[in-house]
């Protein structure tokens, strides 16, 4: 199955937050974020993590690939 | 609850070693400052001359030196910059205009309060007010745009900037002016300042400590991780501050405070807001600037331009209470943030999507 993606790079705490909540709103089976740094990588995992999504994350040279799936 | 042990860890750690620098010689409920340091130090470079808030503190420098290392030790440091910087500039201007209504950063309210200090609890309100309203604004779809990738030594430029005011402490040339009258006068010694600086900026770099995140994750998306550490910070030096028999419960005769509630609340409001829009308090600027973001640095710049105003121009209140000036250069900082939060709506506030998991990379 392909999922939606976000690309949240570039964008500060709590943007790439926001945008993951807003993608699980419209796509409820889940979504891809891509972020570019580890705090918004950690702070959209948790969020994943509280709103009942596992979480896969797949470091791509720098930037990290975070798949949200139920 | 596990993966908020450290972030409690480093709370009680940051509230313990407050309330030591102010046992070991800071001012009453000023172990750590953010706003006041930083108006400190402009004040040492002689950015403004009021004579009683004068010195190159130590704690800030340990602060960005400590998340620097750390940054740098675990691969996070990463040179980049170029998300609106002229409006971060701005917005640090007016949260240091607002926090000196208020007489302290974030950080220091939650200090305040945990000394008995009520009037810091009136600030907490407005604090949480303005808070609000930049939520507000940022579920309009407010944004300050993308960063971009820098060389490296554009990162490296303000921790070496902290050496060198390390440099003009140890120094003391006749050009940099030190109080002979607290509250700059009222100072724990080098080493201890410094020394708890690199285990403050250490901690907040590992948990990402921050004051005004902690309040807005929990009305945004009911996540309790920061505000965990902010708990931590009141109760460290709540249990701290009645152990040394520092804590006295009231509004009036409070240090470095003023009982003008009405403007202890709206300094806080126009702190937290502006702090929503940077994305994160006066603490967080300092420990992403050490990590090489130089739109934080410009917000440290903008702080320390806003402090050194805040005194020339005397918006700046006082144990007495708030300035005339003050009053109104609040009210003109509201103004703006508004402008600022306004125009930085992104008019297609649907999130893009992309139809397949491919990547450009």
């Amino acid at each position: 199955m392909k999922l939606n993606q976000i690309d949240a790079r570039g964008l500060s705490c709590p943007q790439p937050v926001l945008l993951a909540k807003k993608g699980v709103e419209k796509n409820p089976e889940g979504i891809q974020v891509l972020v570019d740094n580890t705090t918004a990588r950690d702070n959209v995992s948790r969020f994943a993590n509280n709103s009942g999504y596992k979480v896969e994350v797949i470091n791509q040279g720098g930037d990290f690939l975070l798949t949200l799936q139920k | 609850m596990k993966e908020k042990k450290g972030i409690i860890i480093a709370g009680a750690v940051v509230g313990l070693l407050a309330v030591i620098l102010v046992k070991f010689g800071n001012p009453a409920n000023m172990g750590m400052c953010i706003a006041c340091f930083i108006r400190d130090i402009a004040g040492a470079l002689g950015l403004q001359r009021a004579e009683v808030v004068q010195y190159i503190r130590p704690e800030i420098i340990g602060i960005v030196m400590g998340a620097f290392l750390t940054a740098f030790g675990m691969k996070e440091f990463s040179s980049k910059g170029g998300s609106s910087p002229l409006v971060r500039f701005m917005l640090g201007f007016i949260v240091m205009v607002g926090a000196l209504m208020f007489l302290g950063c974030p950080l220091r309210m939650v200090l305040r309060m945990a000394g008995g200090d009520l009037n810091a609890l009136v600030g907490l309100a407005g604090f949480a007010a303005g808070i609000g309203i930049g939520i507000f604004f940022l579920n309009k779809g407010f944004t300050l745009k993308k960063t971009y990738s820098l060389v490296k030594f554009e990162g490296y430029i303000f921790p070496a900037a902290m050496i060198g005011l390390l440099i003009l402490l140890l120094a003391k040339p006749a050009f940099i002016f030190f109080s002979e009258k607290a509250p700059g006068a009222a100072h724990a010694p080098i080493l201890l300042s410094l020394i708890a600086g690199l285990i403050v900026g250490a901690l907040a770099q590992r948990t990402r400590l921050c004051m005004v995140g902690g309040i807005r994750d929990l009305i945004l998306f009911k996540d309790w991780y920061l505000i965990s550490g902010f708990l931590a910070i009141f109760a460290a030096a709540l249990i701290g501050n009645l152990v040394m028999g520092k804590f006295t419960l009231g509004f009036a005769n409070q240090p470095v405070a003023h009982g003008d509630g009405l403007w202890n609340f709206l300094g806080m409001m126009l702190a937290g807001w502006g702090s929503v829009l940077l994305g994160g308090c006066p603490l967080r600027q300092l420990i992403l600037s050490a990590e090489g973001n130089i739109d934080s640095v410009i917000t440290v710049i903008g702080m320390t331009a806003g402090a050194a105003f805040a005194h020339n121009f005397s918006l700046a209140a006082s144990g007495k209470g708030p300035a005339p000036n003050g009053k109104i250069a609040v009210i003109i900082g509201f103004a703006v943030l508004l402008l600022v939060s306004y125009f930085n709506i992104e008019k297609q506030t649907e999130v893009k999507m992309k139809g397949d998991v491919e990547l450009e990379a």
